[in-house]
């Protein structure tokens, strides 16, 4: 059999059959397409500006790690003149974070670019581990989710930095359209396929692979030699968004346009105004400071429930009720500390604890 | 007559096969015939895709084969071109060729 010809350059054996278009192409014309449509979906959502400071959330994972890469590239190539960090937070999972972290200290050295971890253990003062050791593996993930999301924010805070990109690729995206469809989450359904969340005042999120499939990222990083870290979390994957993701790819081995179809169905839903209503105004919480739509924020009463030994006390409404009836909070309570919006204007003139190099 | 192959496993598929990520193995050149009205055929990846759950796999053969082939969310590379390119499972060995295997459904 001939090799085959590259579809756009016509000159180069074909590597890659594009799961989005079909078409054939061969390895420097898939790196220029891949990081042109990652171009492509920053400026025409207008993602960023020339001075923005941008934290890139990273785990060490294939999709963080080919972002941080990316994102390094487009930078450079097209001067868009921003301030680059790695953003890593430290769960506290012996034999899974900590070696992915080793992968993220690598990558601060390849690409250059200083790195922040923030550990839950210094933030909340409880690692996954001991999370689990205590309530076992049923709500674990609950804690972590919602421990992750602040801590990610409150390391930004801590770089100056008032705007994360993350690695959530079309694939990921697709899955949450259907979890969220199959769960009747509309509010989330139409949050969900958002390149860019931003409420009043909490810190921007975007997604630069959004439309980039999970197939490509993976292919890039293998053909590039990136360097980065796979293995499931040892404390039970979530089962759901697992049957999602199986159930998804079997809909892109019979048609790989499904992934991107999903998501245009998912962006096509609009939410009427009397649903948003419903939707609770964001306050602040009264202990941390972080934003809420409670007196308390989630992570303070899953913190709360923890260290008064009744840790579904955040996790379920019966629970908060019951940790209400044993009394007030006790003074000497482990609290986060306050939490402050970064202003990216303080940067340079403040000193800012990074990772040393090694 | 036995062709020498060289695997590679990546992206946490490795985990299956004894936390090890390259292996050099030997496969019969032609598949024999199970029945008289058969005739023996060159080994394709069909073949050593079970080859490698009945030889290689120690644990879960349920994240490596789905439907008679690998499932969903692996991508295979044969000589770094992407097996879609290759006719997939029909794809005929040739002896020192390099097969890889990438699980994409880890962590990003
Ligand atoms: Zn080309
Ligand atoms: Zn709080």
């Amino acid at each position: 059999m001939a090799p085959r010809l590259c579809g756009l350059c016509d000159n180069a054996r074909a590597i890659l059959k594009r799961p989005k278009t079909g078409q054939q192409i061969c390895k420097d014309c898939f790196f220029y397409v891949f990081e042109t449509e990652v171009h492509n979906t920053i400026t025409q959502a207008g993602l960023f500006h020339p001075g923005d400071r941008v934290a890139i959330g990273a785990s060490g994972g294939k999709d963080s790690t080919v972002l941080a890469y990316v994102m390094k590239t487009l930078n450079d190539r097209y001067n868009y003149g921003l301030e680059l960090y790695l953003l890593s937070i430290d769960e506290g999972i012996t034999g899974y974070r900590d070696d992915s972290l080793e992968t993220v200290k690598r990558n601060q050295q390849q690409y250059d670019m200083p790195l922040k971890i923030l550990s839950y253990d210094e933030l909340y003062g409880w690692t996954m581990d001991r999370i689990v050791s205590q309530i076992g593996k049923k709500n674990n993930c609950t804690f972590c989710g919602v421990f992750r999301r602040q801590a990610l924010d409150r390391g930004a805070s801590m770089l100056h930095v008032d705007h994360i990109v993350t690695g959530h690729n079309a694939d990921d995206i697709a899955e949450t359209v259907l979890m969220n469809i199959m769960r009747g989450d509309i509010a989330r359904l139409g949050r969900c396929t958002l390149i860019c969340t931003q409420g009043e005042d909490t810190i921007k999120r975007s997604k630069p692979f959004k439309y980039a499939y999970e197939k490509e990222i993976v292919m890039y990083a293998y053909f590039k030699k990136l360097d980065y870290f796979s293995t499931e979390c040892i404390y039970s994957p979530d089962a759901y968004r697992g049957h999602a993701r199986v159930f998804l790819k079997d809909l892109e081995a019979s048609r790989p346009s499904a992934i991107i179809d999903i998501i245009h169905s998912g962006e096509a839903f609009e939410l009427k105004d009397e649903v948003k209503v419903t939707q609770k105004a964001q306050q602040t919480c009264k202990r941390c400071g972080y934003m809420s739509s409670n007196e308390l924020c989630k992570a303070c009463t899953l913190l709360e429930g923890l260290e008064r030994g009744m840790a579904n006390a955040g996790v379920t409404d019966r629970g908060r009720k019951k940790l209400e009836a044993e009394g007030p909070a006790p003074e000497n309570l482990r609290t986060i500390p306050m939490f402050q919006l970064p202003n990216p204007n303080n940067g340079p003139s403040t000193t800012i604890s990074l990772e040393a190099s090694a | 007559m036995s062709l020498t192959i060289k695997i590679e496993f990546g992206g946490g598929l490795e985990l299956l096969f004894s936390n090890q990520k390259s292996h050099k193995i030997e496969v019969p050149s032609k598949i024999p015939a199970r029945e008289r009205s058969e005739s023996e055929r060159a080994v394709d990846l069909q073949y050593l895709i079970f080859w490698l759950r009945d030889n290689l796999l120690k644990e879960r053969v349920e994240l490596f084969i789905e439907n008679g082939t690998v499932r969903p969310g692996i991508l295979v590379l044969v000589n770094d071109t992407d097996w879609e390119l290759e006719g997939e499972g029909e794809y005929q060995l040739k002896d020192g060729d390099e097969i890889v295997f990438i699980s994409t459904l880890h962590g990003g």
